[in-house]
């Protein structure tokens, strides 16, 4: 909402020199959100004058466009010669018409500089002004000229036309409807600054009475219905300057005169209007519900087919209007239009804001007929239409009037008159609660330690006992709350997973790897590049109704196309060396896919319906992702560096799980997008599968522009994490020396290492205290088809020193374990 | 070594005569302080103090001397071969020191050549920052609960008092998801974690809730439609308006040092009283107001920065949640994690904290700060 300062003073006394930055500040205070305040027309300077025009020529140039060569009467400003000259390209203005000038010095809206230029063969001396120069509306068509003789030529020009102006915009939250309108505002004005309010609602909604153009109403939607008509109106006279200027200054475009009033009226005193040309109405108005199968051509001249749960206004010929949200096309003022029917009607909120929703139309009625409107002044707002039709258009107002229904009753709230002091955590006594919820226009009755609250009519939003606590706080300040820290019970810290999370997001950075975070929206384009069958359960996809891309419309079941794209961008940026990392949700659905219930929430749901609420979230487990290329260690002064590859994602997810105690198995496996020959599956020491690392296949690298030999990894943050082993035990640790062996084992090539390793282990037996791959050979040395791996291996006793003979049979039960298991020669070194 | 003399053998043996032994010591000194390498104090040492030097052969003949002689001549003896050994184990000392001095000279390195042994790693700032609040927050005894991101619309709407076609609802431009009025969404705030932990701790409740949160809404330098939230809650017997003001003043301090909050009435569906909370700002403290040759960016010169929303918790959210409002009260609050990040940090583009780019996860060294 757009409020003119000016328009504020005349309902609320502020003092002349408060500026529009005062006012707001107190507004914000008081609970408005005053988002900026414009200083319309604050750049406009210099000589800006009103004008009479005394005589012009006209004269054709060579570019065929005719112009005038004016004298203009700018009185104390004029040459000798009595006049200025200035060039005019209008042609909408006669000798003696009144006119503004911007004389050379002037600067207009925009920053808009003039001076005396030469143009066409003469020097003018400044210019005669459209209303689009002066900042009044876009029209451009001609010069603004003033139908008011009287105005004496010379004097300034921006009082008489409003020019300067300062606008307070305020975003109104919900629970503050009549705060869509100057009076609202004009009424926390003057709360907040202790001023007086004069309440351009000046009468009260009168009995029933059926005088005038007959209504009915035949739905609870409706329950007050104020019509009045105004008869032979002078459709061509144009609005009264001021009028327009403040609609416009409002954010509202001036229509036409009987448009603007209507719309002056809802924005001073919050009450849609609606004007019907009598005419063109057909019987009496009837207020009802939509039937199956209705249509109605609104305003906009779009066609909507109605549902039955939309209210509407109703003549003989059908639907008129889509009641409080926008009228119909055949009963709309034209310039023809010469007998109105003004319509200010109540309307529930609700249904309202459901049939905007529905039909996707938001008007200015819409807005404030789901945000609550004063059903009060409806009956003064009407009257202030038919005021104004009257002056300015010349119409007569019937004395007959119907005015259908009544004001609906407002609840009224008990409230224990402590309820304040308990919820602010600072004393507010009795009195002052009472002083403090009539100044907001409630009717209190005092019962001593209870008070029984009725709203104003203009409160909607005020119903609870809280709502109340939330008033005597923002009346009092909530600044002058003494703050006070509470005492939590003793806490148990972060959780376990929480604890993991940080421990092994800290350890892949010390480890090299750059966390990232990506939006958590997916495409099937990017499982098709990625090769994923469609048997696979990344293909169970959510899909989002309203994406924020058509692009990507579902929720992601991979982190890996997010790191491909953080990828591709860093690389497009010169950002070679790459290892990213992001854990963050996925998203898989069920199938088949139901809805979430939404049980009433006057209660605690039972719990059936939580579990059904969390069944139809699908899985949403966390992973952990990763994706490398370039350089793992760069080239330096001390020798080449390492490339990054298959290794570093397999070490990237070991280096995960040795942050909590876990050490994985892993294994070759086949599974996009990785390459099927480089790929590792990581299993939990209970077998379940957690996820791949590798080098990616070169095909998914060239649909998703990665170098080749991109390395990446995936895993199922949330299962590693509750797979940690918890407190365990530390051995003894042994003083007695170490026995050191090596043995090299010639296996066939397609013998994984980690099998070779584990036979050992097995066989060495508990005197193993560690083992360590120190080399792998290929070559002429061995044959084709087969591998050297060399191990170190140290064993050690808890309660003696080995002789050598113990670690050399240790070493051959390794050996012995290994030949029988993996089919491998020791080699003679 | 020679034996002792048992022929009896009255010549006066010549070397051993005080002028020979002094002889001796001063040519043994001589050659020890000459030596200029430890290699040369070697040799030096055989010729003087080894086994076929003089003053050993000296030793030798002791025993051909008359008993009554023996004595003397062995002091005279020792105490040359004592002064020899001392010279040599202290010029031995030094030409030693002389050496290692010698070698660290010429093994010094440029200590400035990057020594950068492992790639550079980072956590995220989002991720750092979003720590250290929870860390304000656990200090003081609350809890850090967490939630499903796809969500239910009774758990991030209804239950949060938001009532179906009500204008506020479309304060919050929200994601649904399939299948259509399936009632699921991406939640709009952490606001839903908070019903969630009233509906399964047990009273009273401290809970914060980080999180990533979504909406339909713009994507620019200063809007994010996937973003993070870090909300509170406190419900408790006797919770007030106050207790939102001092927790939110102590975790403003802890967040930015010394500054303080100010609150502005505001509504939301699920506090009453509502407000907005402003940060003093903890760069120019207000100086900066209409001091335009000051300006500081942190706070834009307007002395406040908007930080986040809160209030009291509506009667109608602890109802929903099963909760006997006559004995119970609580607030919340909610701030932008990426917001506070922008601010806190002067970072300047929204985007780039979603765009991975490591420069971004790199800037402040993975710490929070």
């Amino acid at each position: 909402m757009r409020a003119p300062l000016r328009w504020l003073r005349e309902s609320a006394a502020l003092p002349d020199d408060l500026d529009g930055r005062t006012l707001a500040e107190a507004l914000i205070r008081a609970g408005l959100e005053v988002e900026t305040v414009d200083h319309v027309g604050e750049e406009i300077a210099g000589p800006l004058v009103i004008g009479k025009v005394l005589a012009y020529e006209v004269e054709v140039h060579s570019n065929g466009k005719p112009i005038r060569w004016c004298q203009v009467d700018v009185g104390p400003h004029n040459h000798d010669s009595g006049s200025r000259s200035v060039v005019c390209g209008a042609h909408n203005f006669e000798v003696g018409d009144v006119v503004v000038v911007a004389l050379p010095g002037t600067v207009l809206p925009g920053r808009f500089a003039i001076s005396a230029r030469r143009t066409y063969g003469h020097v003018s001396d400044g210019m005669i002004c459209s209303p689009k120069e002066l900042g009044l509306g876009d029209d451009h068509t001609g010069i603004l000229v003033l139908d008011e003789p009287d105005l004496t030529p010379g004097s300034d020009a921006v009082p008489v036309l409003d020019l300067r102006e300062d606008v307070l915009d305020i975003a109104v939250t919900p629970d503050r409807g009549y705060c869509l309108s100057i009076r609202g505002i004009a009424r926390e004005a003057a709360q907040a600054m202790g001023i007086a309010f004069n309440d351009p609602v000046d009468r009260v909604v009168p009995v029933e009475t059926t005088n005038g153009y007959p209504i009915e109403l035949q739905s609870d939607a409706c329950p007050l219905f104020v019509a009045l008509t105004v008869t032979g109106i002078d459709p061509s006279r144009p609005s009264p300057r001021w009028l327009a200027r403040r609609v416009q200054l409002a954010g509202m475009r001036s229509i036409s005169l009987a448009v603007d009033i209507t719309n002056y009226v809802m924005l001073e005193t919050g009450q849609p209007i609606h004007a019907y040309d009598a005419d063109l109405l057909d019987g009496p108005i009837v207020v009802r519900k939509a039937g199956e199968g209705e249509k109605l051509t609104t305003l906009d001249d779009v066609v909507r087919p109605l549902h039955t749960n939309d209210l509407l206004i109703t003549d003989a010929s059908g639907p008129i209007g889509l009641a409080g949200v926008m009228g119909g096309a055949t009963t709309e003022l034209s310039l023809s239009t010469r007998n109105v029917v003004i319509e200010a009607a109540h309307f529930d909120a609700m249904t309202i804001a459901r049939t905007s929703r529905r039909h996707k139309l938001s008007s200015e009625a819409s807005r404030r007929f789901e945000r609550g409107v004063d059903p009060e002044a409806s009956y003064a707002a009407a009257h202030r239409v038919a005021e104004l039709l009257v002056e300015h258009a010349g119409g007569t107002l019937l004395a007959a009037e119907t005015v259908r229904g009544t004001v609906p009753g407002r609840p009224s709230t008990t409230i224990s008159d402590t309820l304040p002091t308990q919820i602010l955590g600072t004393d507010v006594d009795h009195s002052s609660v009472v002083r403090l919820l009539e100044a907001i226009g409630a009717t209190v009755t005092d019962h001593g330690d209870r008070l029984t609250i009725t709203p104003p009519s203009w409160r909607p939003d005020l119903k609870d006992p809280y709502d109340y606590v939330e008033e005597v706080g923002r009346l009092i300040g909530f600044d002058t709350i003494e703050p006070v820290v509470p005492t939590a019970p003793v806490g148990r810290g972060l959780t376990r997973s929480q604890r993991a999370r940080r421990a092994i997001n800290a350890a892949l950075a010390a480890r090299g790897f750059v966390e990232v975070l990506s939006f958590s929206f997916a495409s099937i384009a990017d499982l098709d590049a990625m090769g994923i069958p469609s048997d696979d359960q990344r293909r169970r996809l959510n899909k989002i109704v309203n994406p924020l891309s058509e692009a990507s419309p579902y929720l992601r079941t991979s982190l890996l196309p997010g790191l491909f794209a953080a990828a591709v961008r860093n690389l497009s940026r010169g950002n070679d060396d790459l290892a990213l990392f992001e854990a963050g949700s996925v998203f898989f659905a069920d199938d088949p896919q139901t809805a979430a219930p939404r049980p009433p929430v006057t209660q605690r749901p039972s719990a059936e319906e939580l579990a059904a609420i969390d069944r139809a979230l699908g899985q949403q487990p966390r992973h952990l992702g990763a994706v490398l290329t370039g350089q793992w260690q760069t080239d330096s002064w001390e020798g080449r560096g390492v490339t990054a590859g298959w290794q570093q994602a397999i070490a990237f997810v070991e280096a995960a799980g040795l942050a909590i105690g876990l050490r994985l198995d892993r294994r070759a496996a086949e599974y996009p997008p990785w390459h099927p020959g480089r790929c590792a599956e990581f299993t939990l020491p209970t077998g379940e599968r957690i996820g791949y690392a590798g080098e990616l296949h070169p095909d998914v690298c060239t649909a998703f522009g990665l170098p080749f030999r991109t390395a990446a990894a995936e895993i199922d943050l949330d299962a590693l994490i509750a797979a940690a082993p918890t407190m365990g035990d530390i051995p003894a640790i042994s003083g007695f020396p170490v026995a050191k062996e090596d043995v090299a084992l010639i296996v066939d090539e397609d013998i994984p290492a980690a099998a070779v390793e584990r036979a050992l282990r097995a066989g060495a037996g508990p005197l193993l205290e560690s083992i360590w791959l120190f080399d792998v050979y290929t070559g002429p040395q061995i044959g084709k088809g087969k591998k050297s791996l060399a191990y170190a291996l140290r064993f050690r006793a808890a309660d003696r020193t080995l002789t050598d003979a113990e670690a050399a049979d240790a070493r051959d039960a390794g050996v012995a374990a290994a030949v029988q298991r993996t089919g491998a020669v020791q080699r003679t070194v | 070594m020679s034996g002792p003399n048992t022929s009896y053998d009255p010549v006066q043996v010549t070397p051993l005569n005080t002028e020979s032994i002094d002889a001796m010591v001063v040519e043994a000194l001589a050659a020890f302080a000459a030596a200029t390498s430890v290699a040369e104090l070697k040799q030096a040492r055989l010729t003087h103090a080894g086994d076929r030097s003089p003053i050993a052969l000296a030793n030798r003949e002791i025993g051909a001397l008359p008993p009554q002689a023996r004595k003397e001549a062995g002091v005279r003896v020792g105490r040359a071969r004592g002064t020899i050994n001392e010279a040599l184990k202290a010029r031995e000392e030094q030409l030693k020191a002389a050496e290692v001095a010698r070698i660290l000279v010429e093994e010094r390195v440029d200590v400035t050549l990057p020594v950068q042994t492992q790639p550079f790693g980072a956590v995220h700032p989002i991720t750092a920052l979003m720590n250290l609040m929870e860390d304000v927050f656990v200090a003081m005894g609350w809890e850090v609960a967490e939630g499903p991101e796809l969500e239910a619309e009774w758990m991030n709407f209804d239950a949060l008092n938001f009532i179906p076609d009500h204008p506020a609802r479309t304060m919050q431009d929200t994601l649904f998801v399939e299948p259509e009025d399936g009632g699921i969404v991406l939640r709009t705030h952490t606001s839903p974690v908070q019903v969630r932990a009233l509906l399964t701790r047990e009273l009273p409740v401290y809970v914060v809730c980080p999180g990533r949160v979504y909406r339909s809404d713009e994507y620019d330098a200063t809007h994010l439609p996937v973003f993070h939230q870090i909300e509170g809650l406190a419900v408790d017997k006797g919770i007030t308006l106050g207790h939102l003001r001092g927790t939110l003043d102590h975790f403003a301090r802890a967040m930015f040092g010394e500054t303080r909050t100010r609150f502005r009435p505001n509504y939301f569906p699920f506090t009453e009283p509502s407000a907005e909370v402003d940060l003093e700002c903890f760069v120019c403290h207000g100086s900066s107001v209409g001091d335009p040759d000051h300006p500081c960016r942190t706070c834009k010169s307007e002395g406040w920065i908007e930080w986040g929303g809160c209030g009291v918790v509506n009667p109608r959210v602890l109802q929903a949640c099963g909760i006997d409002t006559d004995i119970y009260s609580g607030f919340a609050f909610g701030m932008g994690v990426d917001r506070t990040l922008m601010f806190r940090n002067n970072a300047e583009d929204m985007r780039d904290m979603i765009e991975g780019d490591v420069r971004f996860s790199r800037a402040l060294l993975g710490t929070a700060r």
